[in-house]
């Protein structure tokens, strides 16, 4: 999709040495909570390069956000007992500055400048009782040492670029007085004010009707090759992430269950739960079938998360494999037949997996 | 806004005279329908000089033996126009606006009122400064720095603040300077003087207030800081301080500023209470005063004026309200 491939693929073309723009490295947030610990991410690894799109997917509390919002350190870090914040451990690599031990000073100096967010619900994301260009003003101006007037023009600029009619005049408008795809326009706009790097968009298109999420995710793409940002879309549908991204990675209970390029996902995906992702999406260029297949149970608990894989109890592929599945954690391992890097976690053995899914899950695609 | 403002003051008017009517009714109709006699009644107002002559003299001022309405039109009038009226001994003219004439205390309500009113209009004034100040800081240190040992202890203070009575507090405050005379003096003559001599009711009125206003600032940016829009505002890259005050502190002072609103104008129509701890010659002063001697004109004329900086207060946080909030403004 975009002029600059995958890691998977350029990793040895990269000067020895040199980290990808975007490294995380065992990215563990918990949170200590009166009911226990809740290990809402456990352990996540993904790199990103500019230009590159990564789509983050899974269920309501499978970590998506909770990954979003701490590679900008927007958690209230934990007291020194652990209490009260998010206890955050391993690493998170910006263009070569490390973040998760980083301190406030320098992580507001980066956020909203190197790194932006596009939050899910544009009319609660925006102040209400500030005009969206006071809000995209102040958003410039926290970085740049500039009058009010070049910061309006900037607003204005930036409001004009992401498609927002007669921006002159709209500038001095209230959030309220917006559309809703208007609205999400102008927090593009906003999170786009300091040119940033890095651009992690949370849920994007969610609070949208379906003709306008298509409007918004074709800005999102044109933006993007305009400033050669890294994106990165947090969503639950896999069809914004179809369109948009390179890379996927699969979220569920805290882990990544599967990474790979976004094509290989999509047309060989290897883990249950991304099965019971696709098989469940209803598809208009296929003929009606009877019933959408929905993945039974519950997501899990995150403070008590079943025991192995997190995911055995909704498994149906479990009896297959006796008690590993609820006795163990699987690793995330790379599959071996495909070329590319493609990781997988689950205690299934490929070869079983690869049938399982030319069997009997592509027929129902 | 200029057409919202003057439809409110129409309003505003209607809403007096229903105030006065319902007043009027009170002390003037009531006790007739409860079997007491025009002469009982107008005694109740003649004071010292039991005669006929007196008691026909305020009949006649009342006009306690026409129909009501006419009763509540001329005492309307009154106000509007000015009145002239016998006390028994002699005529006495009253300016517009006339709100009686206590025969108790042989005075014009009127100007007793204006006369009250600065040391009421002080103490509050000064007490409002005091407590939307605490109030607010405390409210936002407390948010910020939810369930810490300052937290708490501040919260059992407040607590103590909202249950204490101003009777214990004021006394108590008092009690610690060592009993210093607290006599009232103009604040254009001497604004020392009036400040050392107002600072202990100052005090001992704000701090139930403070109290009160700092839980309800805990509570209003405690759910701000929860918002979306205010993560959006540290996801900018914004400053802690600027995120608290212009981004949460903005969205949580709406229900704050109509609270102000409306407990100053209650408080201009009379501390009631502290007043009467410190003896300082307010309207709540006066009015306890009146009630003790059933002096019902002036007692009309507290009421009043009371209901009226209520009224107004309502008025005036309307149009802040539409000032501060877009949404309110446009629609």
């Amino acid at each position: 999709m975009s002029t600059i491939s995958s890691p998977f693929e350029v990793g040895d073309a990269r000067p020895s040495g040199s980290r990808p723009f975007l490294d995380v490295n065992d990215l563990h947030v918990h949170f200590s909570t009166e009911d226990g610990l809740v290990k809402s991410v456990d352990g996540i690894s993904f790199q990103l390069e500019r230009g590159q799109t990564l789509g983050i997917v899974g269920e309501s509390g499978s970590g998506k956000s909770v990954t979003s919002l701490s590679l900008l350190g927007l958690h209230k870090k934990a007291d020194r007992k652990g209490r009260g914040g998010a206890r955050m451990t391993g690493e998170i690599w910006l263009d070569g500055e490390e973040l998760v031990s980083a301190d406030e000073a320098k992580l507001r100096a980066l956020r909203g400048n190197k790194m932006a967010m596009i939050f899910q619900d544009p009319l609660s994301a925006m102040h209400p009782f500030y005009t969206v260009g006071d809000q995209l003003i102040e958003a410039y101006r926290v970085h740049h040492k500039v009058s009010k007037s070049e910061g309006r023009k900037r607003a204005i600029e930036m409001l004009d670029r992401v498609g927002i009619p007669q921006p002159n005049s709209r500038v001095d408008d209230y959030p309220h007085q917006f559309s809703g795809g208007m609205r999400q326009r102008a927090m593009i706009a906003m999170s786009l004010m300091c040119d940033p790097q890095l651009l992690i968009a949370d849920e994007p298109t969610t609070a949208l009707d379906v003709t306008v999420q298509a409007q918004i995710l074709d800005l999102m793409r044109d933006l993007q090759r305009e400033f050669n940002s890294a994106l990165i879309i947090i969503t639950h549908d896999l069809g914004v992430v179809a369109e948009l991204a390179d890379d996927i990675m699969v979220m569920y209970g805290g882990k990544a269950v599967e990474y790979g390029p976004a094509k290989t996902v999509f047309t060989a995906p290897e883990h249950p739960y991304t099965w019971g992702l696709l098989t469940s999406m209803p598809r208009l260029d296929r003929p009606v079938q009877d019933r959408l297949a929905p993945i039974p149970g519950n997501p899990p608990s995150m403070i008590n998360v079943p025991s192995g894989c997190a995911f055995n109890p909704r498994c149906g592929f479990v009896a297959q494999n006796g008690g590993r599945c609820s006795g163990e954690v699987p690793e995330l391992l790379q599959t071996t037949s495909s070329g590319r890097r493609h990781l997988v976690r689950c205690h299934l053995p490929v070869d079983v997996r690869q049938r399982t899914f030319n069997e009997e899950i592509r027929t129902l695609l | 806004m200029l057409t919202f403002i003057v439809r409110r003051l129409i309003a505003a008017v209607g809403l007096l005279l229903v105030v006065a009517l319902i007043t009027y009714c009170i002390f003037y109709e009531l006790p007739q329908w409860a079997g007491m006699t025009v002469d009982n009644l107008a005694s109740e107002f003649v004071g010292k000089s039991q005669n006929q002559d007196a008691l026909n003299g305020v009949i006649d001022r009342f006009h306690f033996n026409q129909p009501f309405f006419v009763q509540y039109y001329d005492y309307v009038k009154a106000i509007l126009v000015g009145d002239t009226y016998s006390d028994g001994t002699q005529l006495i003219h009253c300016n517009a606006p006339c709100f009686g004439y206590s025969f108790r205390n042989s005075e014009q309500v009127w100007p007793t009122l204006l006369d009250r009113f600065p040391v009421t209009f002080s103490l509050a004034i000064g007490a409002a400064v005091l407590w939307l100040i605490f109030g607010l800081a405390i409210g936002v240190i407390s948010a910020v720095r939810k369930g810490s040992i300052l937290d708490r202890s501040v919260m059992i203070v407040a607590l103590l603040g909202v249950a204490l009575p101003v009777y214990f507090v004021g006394p108590l405050i008092w009690m610690l300077d060592g009993f210093p005379a607290v006599s009232y003096s103009s604040f254009l003559s001497n604004p020392l003087s009036w400040a050392q001599a107002l600072w202990i009711p100052w005090v001992a009125l704000a701090f139930g207030y403070a109290a009160i206003y700092a839980r309800m600032t805990r509570a209003g940016m405690l759910d701000a800081l929860g918002e979306d829009f205010v993560r959006t505002a540290r996801a900018k890259g914004l400053s802690n301080t600027r995120v608290i005050l212009r981004h949460g502190l903005r969205a949580a002072i709406m229900p704050i500023v109509t609270m102000f609103g409306m407990d100053v104008g209650a408080l201009l129509g009379g501390a009631v209470l502290v007043e009467s701890v410190f003896s300082l010659p307010g309207i709540g002063y006066l009015a306890i005063n009146s009630l003790g001697q059933s002096d019902l004109p002036m007692i009309m004329g507290v009421t009043l004026m009371a209901a009226f900086f209520v009224i107004i207060a309502n008025l005036v946080v309307d149009v802040l309200y539409a000032s501060l909030d877009p949404r309110v403004r446009m629609s």
